[in-house]
């Protein structure tokens, strides 16, 4: 067994095995963290910043993202002090002036007390936390997607802004994304992600459309498995002969 | 400062890195420079290819049986790859962005490798320290901040250039006895010191001895060593608006604060700068400005609203100006100024009328000129080649 260690979150005493996120440790005690560019499926990126919690160790306070912080023995965290509310407030008000209408972000802002941003809304949707590039890379592994320029100006984008080549069509940028902003339709076999047209599998037992091509192409080379083994659909593929 | 010694004493680096290296037992260093530094690419590379033939570098250096050779990577322009982890990223071959990290890069730095990271500057100090010893070097200085520091003096400043001075000399005796003053007996306003996200220090801490700690304490850094004075000539609400625009384009826009926050804040300067700022604006770059550097990801963010905190510390009324009465008192933003002709002054010499583009300002020969508001594009030009002081600017 992993060695645990014993801190407080808002004066509550947690126990979690050593290496333990501070998020991760208050998921466990049902305290719940605001944010938006963690997921468990991915490494910790830290952009979002509405994790933020005030942590005290040995006299010393600082701001830290829970996301990424480690929980230590006899660490003191704080997650609602004026300083973390302060970060979070301007996280919320920036990000809305992006998206002010998503129902994430508004149920978010309003436990904040905010209603709408305090700036000029300048629509762009993304909200920046980069988890279907992310999740591109570090799940699907084929980096379809990246970002492109700095700054204000960055934002999400296929290579070249033309048919990513790398894609293939897996949907999990659209599945992945908080705020909805990445489109995917799928009409009559074929399944349409960035601009992209990708044809999709019969099922050669029931017949239904049940996975891009290029996907099972992908997956084919990445397992161990019969040749035969992606020609069905996951449904019929569960059903013993 | 670190491009200087790069160029011109790229020895004293490989030196203090070999000696760093032997210490802490490595075997590989890295030397990142920016590419668009030609100059110092070029010396760095002769110096460590000297080095290698003169056995200094390479495997068994010296006979000591101790290895050490040295890559030089070139930066590819981007400001926030002077912060470490974005450094590392780069040099790993990925894209210079930072990574939020509580471990020490000596614990986990490039590659996940202990890594001991030191500014160029530092590192040309260890040859000299171990030759001389560490009380020589410690005599120079202040309690905290030993040595000496190479600063780059420009602006509005008679002797601009590259001054080494020792730590705990005061911001006067740079400004004006180093600097020589400021040219045409001009007032002097404020001095910018750390690169763009330093602060604007006011005239009244020019007796302030430069340290890491003091530079601090009144919201500014040492940061690179650039130093930029400011006459009354300098609207502080422009310079907040430009170094705020630099830092908006250098961020790497990967963090919340940094990417939208400046930008928010930069948008609130243009408005006050074209004369439709409120009163409330002040406070808001305050407040934005408080959660930019509190929830930055790293430095750049967390420093970036440095240009536009310390110039509301300090020139509040510059400002205020700027806002209430829409007037830019240094003359610098053009929808809050006007060009005129002192008409006791002017001499009817013609000077500005042949400088001016646009044909605004006109008038016969040894006769009282004018400049019509509406064509005058408030260039400037005839304010600086009038001789008599007959061209006023409100």
């Amino acid at each position: 067994m992993a060695d645990m260690v014993t801190f407080t979150i808002d004066g509550r005493s947690i126990e979690a095995p050593a290496g333990t996120t501070i998020l991760e440790a208050a998921k466990g005690a049902n305290i719940l963290i605001p944010n938006l560019c963690h997921n468990e499926e991915l490494a910790p990126y830290g952009a979002c910043r509405m994790c933020m919690v005030e942590t005290t160790h040995k006299k010393r306070t600082k701001l830290v993202v829970s996301c990424i912080a480690e929980a230590s023995e006899g660490l003191e965290v704080r997650t609602d002090t004026e300083r973390v509310r302060n970060v979070r407030t301007l996280v919320m008000h920036l990000l809305l002036a992006r998206n002010p209408n998503h129902p994430v972000l508004k149920k978010m802002a309003a436990e904040l007390g905010i209603e709408k941003s305090r700036f000029d809304v300048d629509f762009k949707g993304c909200i920046m936390c980069g988890q279907c590039v992310r999740v591109c890379r570090e799940v699907v592994g084929v980096s379809a997607i990246g970002f492109e320029s700095r700054g204000p100006a960055r934002k999400i984008a296929t290579p070249f802004n033309e048919s990513p080549a790398a894609c293939i069509a897996c949907g999990s940028c659209h599945y992945v994304c908080p705020v909805g902003v990445i489109p995917m339709e799928e009409h009559d076999g074929v399944r349409t992600i960035w601009k992209t047209d990708f044809p999709m599998a019969k099922c050669s037992k029931c017949g239904k459309y049940f996975a891009p091509v290029k996907q099972l192409e992908y997956f084919r080379k990445l397992v161990d498995l019969p040749a035969d083994h992606f020609d069905t659909c996951i449904d019929c593929r569960s059903i013993k002969k | 400062m670190d491009r200087s010694l790069l160029e011109g004493n790229p020895h004293s680096i490989i030196e203090g890195m070999v000696i760093g290296a032997y210490a802490i037992g490595s075997s590989s260093g890295y030397i990142y420079v920016r590419n668009e530094y030609p100059l110092a690419v070029t010396n760095v590379m002769i110096a460590v290819e000297k080095a290698r033939e003169l056995g200094l570098l390479g495997t068994n250096i010296l006979g000591s049986g101790f290895d050490f050779d040295i890559r030089i990577n070139r930066g590819g322009g981007a400001f926030v790859c002077g912060e470490s982890s974005a450094l590392f990223a780069s040099i790993e071959g990925r894209v210079g962005e930072p990574r939020q990290k509580y471990t020490h890069a000596t614990d986990r730095g490039l590659y996940d490798k202990p890594t001991c990271l030191n500014n160029v500057e530092t590192w040309a100090n260890v040859p000299l320290i171990v030759n001389k010893g560490a009380d020589w070097f410690a005599k120079i200085g202040t309690k905290n901040s030993k040595g000496t520091k190479i600063f780059s003096l420009v602006g509005k400043i008679n002797n601009t250039g590259l001054v080494e001075v020792p730590m705990g000399i005061t911001l006067r005796e740079i400004v004006f006895g180093i600097g020589g003053g400021i040219p045409k007996g001009r007032k002097f306003k404020a001095i910018q010191t750390g690169g763009p996200s330093g602060g604007c220090i006011p005239e009244k801490y020019l007796d302030l001895p430069v340290d890491f700690d003091e530079l601090k304490k009144i919201g500014s850094m040492m940061g690179s060593g650039g130093m930029i004075v400011m006459d009354d000539r300098s609207c502080m609400v422009d310079v907040a608006k430009y170094f705020l625009k630099f830092l908006e384009e250098e961020s790497c826009g990967k963090c919340t604060p940094c990417r939208e926050g400046v930008k928010q804040m930069r948008i609130i300067l243009d408005r006050i700068t074209e004369g439709k700022g409120e009163e409330s604006d002040i406070e808001a770059l305050e407040w934005i400005g408080a959660g930019v550097v509190d929830g930055s990801l790293c430095a750049l963010g967390g420093s970036a609203p440095n240009p536009v905190l310390t110039t509301i510390r300090y020139f509040r009324d510059e400002y205020l100006a700027h806002i209430r009465d829409k007037k830019c008192p240094a003359g610098v933003c053009k929808p809050l100024i006007a060009y005129s002709v002192v008409k006791d002054k002017c001499t009817g010499c013609t000077a500005c009328a042949r400088v001016c583009p646009t044909r605004a300002a006109t008038g016969e020969k040894k006769k009282v000129h004018a400049i019509d508001q509406e064509t005058c594009i408030k260039c400037g030009a005839c304010y600086d080649a009038c001789k008599f002081d007959a061209i006023q600017v409100k």
